[in-house]
């Protein structure tokens, strides 16, 4: 591994898959370690009050054993979110409110939800300010202005405002989801759907090609590497948007739920899986639009 | 207000407006090309439009205020309630957000710089700032509000930990951006690491940086914002909204929303002008300048 990276030569596939994985690992290892000794360090003081101050003579390793196996802890130790998340998922019923995988898949459902209409509305725009000057010129800078305002605090309102018109679940959340994926997607289209040079239009016009052809033989395809990476963010933001969705209503379902009561309850291990569970959901979400890029977008460029 | 008029009548007066609006807009376009307004009136225009759409469909079809308040009623609460919202500016703005921002942003920038030194650090950390990138960073919320209290330092803890990342990314790939040649060139001037640093490679980063510092402020103005949903003191942009939107006072929401959102477009611009300043001499700064945009506009 001590191997310096020499552009276009690579080592052994072992050796190359080590030099890769082993810093990696190191830096997770550093963070384990350092997360476990923090644990200690702030969950000493209500261990020390509450238990070992009535006897004495405890020792340091009294010490860390009770700290890392706190019931409401104000860090807990990573095996005890690993053990509270594997006894939610496979310790209930997929339907129960109390595994985390039925959670996941509400937020994940509104998610889908926002995210294909955040797309559709993000192409059907770039589509317009592409094929129109005016709309270009009036309405793209309001595009972008969108972007600077906190988007997130309208999830409260538009929660409310479909409340009161009878619109309750799926449907609120993914409106929100929509607003913030419709942007990176608009706006990376935009730039894709213009990428085609001079050149590649012109050959396409001495081919007698129509509007209609050039747009979807040439600018389409053109797009696509520009469309990716943002479909990549924008369902990366549809998920923030899902979770921060379900804070206001006080829902009873998803992974935001699921950290609204463990925060009034005080629950941090509650508050924690529901965290490493909505990482794992992000990391899926995004490995699924990466999937599909590769499938459509054959030779990788990247 | 107009419930006297017939629905025809109405329907008429509307459509006339808005051919009046889609020509107007046109036409300003058409005369904007030459860059006679500057290139801020045709969008000025059509939101001015948009809020003449806006007020005018709320009195004449008495859309119930709890569903969307006209934009004079807005600007009315606005006006009512100046005092309360300044102090939850202060309290989500000036504390929260840019205090966050700051720490979370020199934190990355610091160690941005002290990794670039080693490779296996840097191949360790980056894989880690991508995954951070696809999780939901919101969600620390409600442990940092545990932590430190319900008071401001939560949020910018928050903050801090979502402006982090974007930041170590572009601090190491605008590290990376200085050439060889260059850097061959410092040292036969016999300059040493921290002189080639603050000389050519910062510079060359610039851009990387004030890229982050873009993502970063609206970044921070959500974490701040959400993280007030959590709980907080009886301030803050995010508890207006979320308890004002509870009581169905949406007037004042809406106006905290104006609030927030003109803070961040005002952050966002203040970071675009010092950025124009500090990195003049980068092509994508040049070409908005001149002519250049003219050409390759279509």
């Amino acid at each position: 591994m001590a191997a310096t990276e020499v552009p276009g030569k690579r080592g052994s596939g072992l050796g190359a898959a080590w030099h890769r994985v082993a810093p990696v690992l190191t830096v997770l290892a550093v963070v384990l370690v350092a997360w476990h000794a923090a644990a200690v360090w702030l969950n000493a003081p209500q261990v020390i009050e509450r238990t070992l101050s009535s006897q004495p003579g405890w020792s340091a390793l009294d010490l860390v054993r009770l700290t890392l196996s706190m019931d409401r802890p104000v860090l807990p130790a990573p095996h005890q979110i690993a053990l509270d998340l594997f006894d939610s998922v496979f310790g209930w019923p997929l339907d129960s409110p109390r595994n985390l995988l039925f959670h996941a898949a509400v937020t994940s459902s509104a998610t889908l939800l926002g995210f294909a209409m955040g797309t559709a509305l993000g192409a059907l725009l770039a589509v317009a300010i592409v094929h129109s000057r005016t709309l270009e010129r009036s309405l793209f800078p309001w595009v972008i202005a969108s972007q600077t305002v906190p988007v997130l605090a309208i999830a409260p309102i538009v929660i409310v405002i479909l409340g009161s018109m009878g619109m309750t679940g799926t449907f609120p959340k993914a409106i929100i989801s929509m607003y913030l994926c419709f942007f990176p997607v608009a706006v990376a289209l935009v730039k894709g759907l213009r990428s085609p040079g001079v050149l590649e239009l012109e050959l396409l016009h001495t081919y007698a090609a129509s509007k209609t052809n050039t747009f979807w033989m040439l600018r389409v395809p053109a797009s696509l590497p520009f469309l990716f990476p943002a479909l990549r963010v924008g369902i990366a933001a549809g998920l923030v948007g899902a979770i921060v969705g379900e804070l206001p209503t006080g829902a009873q379902a998803g992974l935001g739920a699921r950290l609204l009561t463990g925060s009034y309850y005080g629950n941090t291990v509650q508050i924690w899986s529901a965290l490493v569970m909505s990482a794992l959901l992000g990391l899926v979400l995004t490995g699924c639009v990466a999937l599909v890029e590769r499938g459509v977008t054959p030779g990788g460029r990247r | 207000m107009s419930t006297a008029l017939s629905t025809p009548v109405l329907v008429a007066a509307f459509a006339l407006l808005l051919i009046v609006a889609v020509l107007s807009v046109r036409w300003l376009a058409a005369v904007d090309e030459r860059n006679v307004f500057g290139r801020l009136g045709t969008p000025l225009l059509f939101g001015a439009w948009v809020l003449v759409f806006w007020e005018a469909s709320m009195r004449a079809f008495d859309v119930p205020r709890v569903l969307l308040p006209a934009p004079s009623l807005i600007a009315q609460s606005l006006a009512n309630g100046i005092g309360v919202l300044a102090g939850d500016f202060a309290q989500t703005v000036l504390h929260s957000a840019l205090i966050g921002l700051v720490a979370g942003c020199t934190l990355g920038f610091v160690t941005g710089v002290l990794i670039d030194r080693s490779p296996f650090l840097q191949r360790g950390l980056l894989p880690l700032a991508a995954l951070a990138s696809t999780v939901p960073l919101v969600g620390i919320a409600p442990i940092m509000v545990m932590w430190f209290g319900f008071d401001w330092h939560s949020k910018a803890a928050v903050v801090v930990v979502m402006t982090f990342f974007p930041m170590l990314v572009n601090t190491l790939a605008g590290l990376a951006e200085s050439g060889h040649m260059e850097r061959d060139l410092m040292r036969s001037y016999g300059a040493g690491y921290w002189r080639t640093l603050v000389a050519l490679r910062i510079p060359v980063a610039l851009p990387f940086i004030f890229n982050a510092l873009k993502i970063n402020s609206t970044l921070a103005m959500i974490g701040a914002i959400v993280a007030e949903f959590f709980g907080s003191p009886v301030a803050g942009l995010g508890f207006r909204i979320s308890t004002e939107a509870a009581r169905l006072n949406m007037g004042l929401v809406w106006a905290a929303i104006v609030v927030a959102a003109v803070a961040g477009s005002l952050l966002y611009g203040l970071l675009g002008w010092v950025e124009r300043r500090a990195t003049f001499w980068h092509p994508s700064i040049r070409t908005t300048a001149g002519a250049v945009q003219n050409a390759t506009g279509r």
